[in-house]
């Protein structure tokens, strides 16, 4: 059973439209992309999800039912536009948020020593937070929002703000929490973080879902069938082997070594292609170019406003 | 509930243990006690005895300016040119120099001195001349000055305002006690409703231009986070309010029976008034009226005002007025980026409340005015000016009126400023204006 359905959601406020009818499937125990550029919609459609704000038309289940001020405490949220109390103290804050978060004050002190100890933060639990530096903040605001447990997080361009170790730190929570049984929600311009984490994705683009589905069955029905053979011989002959096999679409020359991409005929396997090409030139590498999500993402981007 | 709780708690504490908070709470008191204690502690000092030589060049006034025991003169018999010459040698603190013509009128006299003479020492060498040439004036114009006297004493005459109820009994009351506790609470409730309503409008600024209200507001919702943040500075207006009194009392009995255990309260009002009008010249010795000693009198007023209805009716519009301005406030608050956007928000919430603290002088000229009676009665003054009308007693149901609009009042600006404060708190960049804002009313949550 999905951990959060969407139907037909809709929203709009008095100048512009900010999402039309918009249906998202999210299965449980994985990590899901919410894409888009933006203004696109994607902060509108998690305050909805977060209860922060109302849709105008459309149902939210979550875990089946429907969506209610009681799951507040099933879902933890990291907004992409992140602060926190600067004059409070780390520690009393943190409590304070878990509190709302509906934990107990005795639970939330043990469950945050156990995260400070592992972000290695527990020095500057009596610290004011505008003691701290932005890296510690964002730790700081990733471990409130996980602490009370949520079955769905919520995160909005989570890595931004972090070096590459610390953005490390937090991939692998993430995963770790996954395997916990969490369902992630992850919002992001960085394409190589979706990937890497992620299970499924939705592309919006004003206001639309433009694209949805698991990130390898977008990845192979975006594939067009483009080989990247690299070889070093004679670029004539190997013009003329391809012969109805395929169509040479781009090449580049390095030296004694040549780049060709070669889009396959209809019907043809790539088989066929490196049997015509291996009797005239010296193969050095023969693989598929699959479309990475941000030629994807830019692609549909384009088409959509293109189309208009 | 228990949400909102949390919410109050911490805005409660976290204000209630700043730094700012406990030294206003310490400052307060120590203000108030000393403006009471003071002027008392500063008439008993006794202040060295000064020696003033007398060059009386009129011959009206030789051995007769009468000694105090503050004062001493002296009346040496040396040309006045030489008392200069000599001043800084001698061991007096002052020449007093009166011309051979003071009695022509409009003439100066002249006091010279080496350090600088108290206002009392001034007061007093003042008034006994001016009084002591009056008679002489009176005497050399053949004028009985126990005629004079006598239409002097018998022309002075005490008001005594009683109420009459309709019972048929009769109070008395003291005008000017009313006006200073009117006008006390009056500014007492302004204060406290601009001071901490600003506090209400930063709390949410913070709170929007730190970030922090999206991660609130995924736990709770906007109108319990406003309500919470308003509450709980109410709280914390109340604990220094209430923290102040305790204080103020506990201060005041302290130096009373410290620095002021020797005072004799008769005898400090006698030495002012001696210091006054230099009263009590043997020989022009006016028959003295009898008189209540003013402290007890002041003391009996106030036991005869209903100090009860007047505190918990302070409690009421103290609260009551600050909820209404509150809520507007947190509006302000949620809807601009920076401080100084707030000043053209703020100007047209706080006019009722900086109008209602003008018209409070008029009203405690005439409180039974319509004015008063109006102005008593609307939400957005009502609070200052009941308050100053309550002393001098107000009819029960306009009273309970003036509360219940209050409170419709209150309830009304806080579902009006819920509805912009939702909208405001997550909105940011935009330059916002009152068009923008009467626009967020009709949004849906």
């Amino acid at each position: 059973m999905n951990i959060l359905s969407a139907k037909n959601i809709v929203k709009s406020y008095a100048s512009h439209t900010a999402l039309v009818d918009i249906s998202l499937e999210i299965p449980r125990q994985s990590i899901f992309g919410l894409l888009g550029p933006n203004g696109a919609g994607k902060t509108t459609l998690i305050r909805i999800i977060n209860q922060i704000t109302r849709p105008d038309n459309g149902d939210l289940y979550f875990d089946g039912e429907k969506l209610s001020p009681k799951h507040i405490h099933q879902i933890g949220y990291l907004p992409e536009e992140r602060g926190l109390y600067k004059k409070m103290e780390v520690g009393e804050q943190a409590i304070y948020l878990a509190q709302l978060k509906g934990m107990s004050k005795n639970d939330a002190k043990i469950k945050l020593k156990y995260w400070f100890e592992k972000f290695e933060i527990d020095a500057w639990w009596n610290k004011k937070v505008e003691e701290l530096s932005k890296g510690m903040q964002q730790k700081i605001q990733f471990v409130v929002t996980v602490i009370h447990e949520p079955k769905l997080l919520i995160l909005d361009e989570p890595f931004s703000g972090f070096d590459p170790i610390n953005a490390n730190l937090i991939k692998n929570e993430i995963l770790q929490l996954k395997k916990q049984g969490a369902t992630i929600l992850f919002s992001t311009h960085n394409m190589g973080s979706v990937e890497e984490l992620c299970d499924n994705i939705a592309l919006i683009n004003k206001s639309k879902k433009i694209l949805d589905g698991s990130v390898a069955n977008i990845r192979k029905q975006f594939k067009s069938n483009i080989f990247e053979i690299e070889f070093s011989g004679n670029m004539m002959g190997f013009t003329n082997s391809l012969w109805t096999y395929g169509k040479l679409v781009d090449h580049t020359i390095d030296g004694e070594l040549f780049k060709a991409q070669v889009q396959l005929s209809a019907g043809t396997k790539s088989n066929q292609l490196l049997e015509a090409v291996l009797p005239v030139v010296e193969i050095h590498s023969f693989k598929e170019m699959v479309p990475s999500m941000n030629d994807i993402f830019i692609t549909k981007v384009n088409e959509v406003s293109n189309n208009k | 509930m228990n949400i909102i709780n949390l919410i109050i708690k911490r805005e409660y504490l976290t204000r209630v243990r700043k730094k700012s908070f406990i030294i206003m709470t310490i400052i307060g008191p120590i203000l108030m006690a000393g403006i009471m204690i003071v002027p008392i502690w500063l008439s008993m000092q006794k202040t060295e005895k000064q020696e003033i030589q007398v060059i009386d060049e009129s011959y009206l006034f030789k051995d007769l300016i009468p000694q105090k025991d503050f004062i001493d003169f002296d009346y040496p018999d040396i040309s006045f040119v030489k008392a200069q010459e000599t001043f800084y040698n001698s061991g007096y603190d002052a020449i007093l120099f009166i011309p051979d013509n003071i009695l022509e009128g409009g003439k100066t006299i002249k006091l010279f001195y080496k350090n600088q003479l108290s206002v009392s020492i001034e007061e007093y060498i003042g008034s006994t001349i001016s009084k002591m040439m009056y008679n002489v004036l009176l005497a050399k114009n053949k004028v009985d000055v126990n005629t004079i006297r006598d239409a002097e004493v018998n022309s002075r005459f005490n008001v005594i305002t009683e109420k009459l109820e309709e019972t048929g009994k009769s109070k008395k009351t003291n005008t000017g006690l009313f006006m200073a506790i009117g006008i006390g609470g009056g500014v007492l409730i302004y204060m406290f409703i601009f001071l901490f309503g600003v506090q209400v409008m930063r709390g949410v600024m913070e709170e929007k231009t730190s970030r922090i209200v999206e991660v609130m507001l995924s736990s709770v919702k906007p109108f319990h986070l406003m309500m919470g943040k308003i509450i709980g500075i109410a709280l914390v207006g109340l604990t220094q309010f209430l923290l102040w009194v305790f204080l103020t009392i506990a201060l005041y009995s302290v130096a009373s029976v410290t620095v002021l255990k020797n005072i004799d309260i008769n005898q400090v009002q006698q030495k002012a008034e001696v210091l006054k009008v230099g009263a009590d010249l043997n020989y022009m010795q006016m028959k003295n009226i009898e008189k209540p000693n003013v402290i007890t009198a002041v003391w009996n007023d106030f036991k005869s005002i209903d100090i009860f209805t007047i505190f918990v009716c302070f409690l009421f519009y103290f609260l009551a007025g600050y909820l209404l301005y509150a809520a507007m406030f947190a509006a302000i608050g949620s809807a601009v980026d920076n401080e100084t956007d707030t000043q053209q928000f703020m100007l047209p919430i706080t006019i009722p409340l900086i109008f209602s603290f003008v018209i409070a002088q008029n009203v405690i000229q005439d409180p039974t005015s319509s004015m008063a009676f109006w102005f008593s009665i609307i939400p957005f003054t009502s609070p200052v000016i009941m308050m100053v009308r309550l002393p001098f007693g107000v009819p029960a149901w306009e009273l309970a009126l003036s509360m219940l609009l209050l409170i419709i009042g209150f309830i009304f600006t806080t579902w009006i400023a819920a509805k912009v404060y939702r909208t405001g708190i997550l909105m940011y960049g935009k330059k916002i204006s009152w068009k923008e804002i009467g626009k967020w009313l009709f949004y849906k949550a």
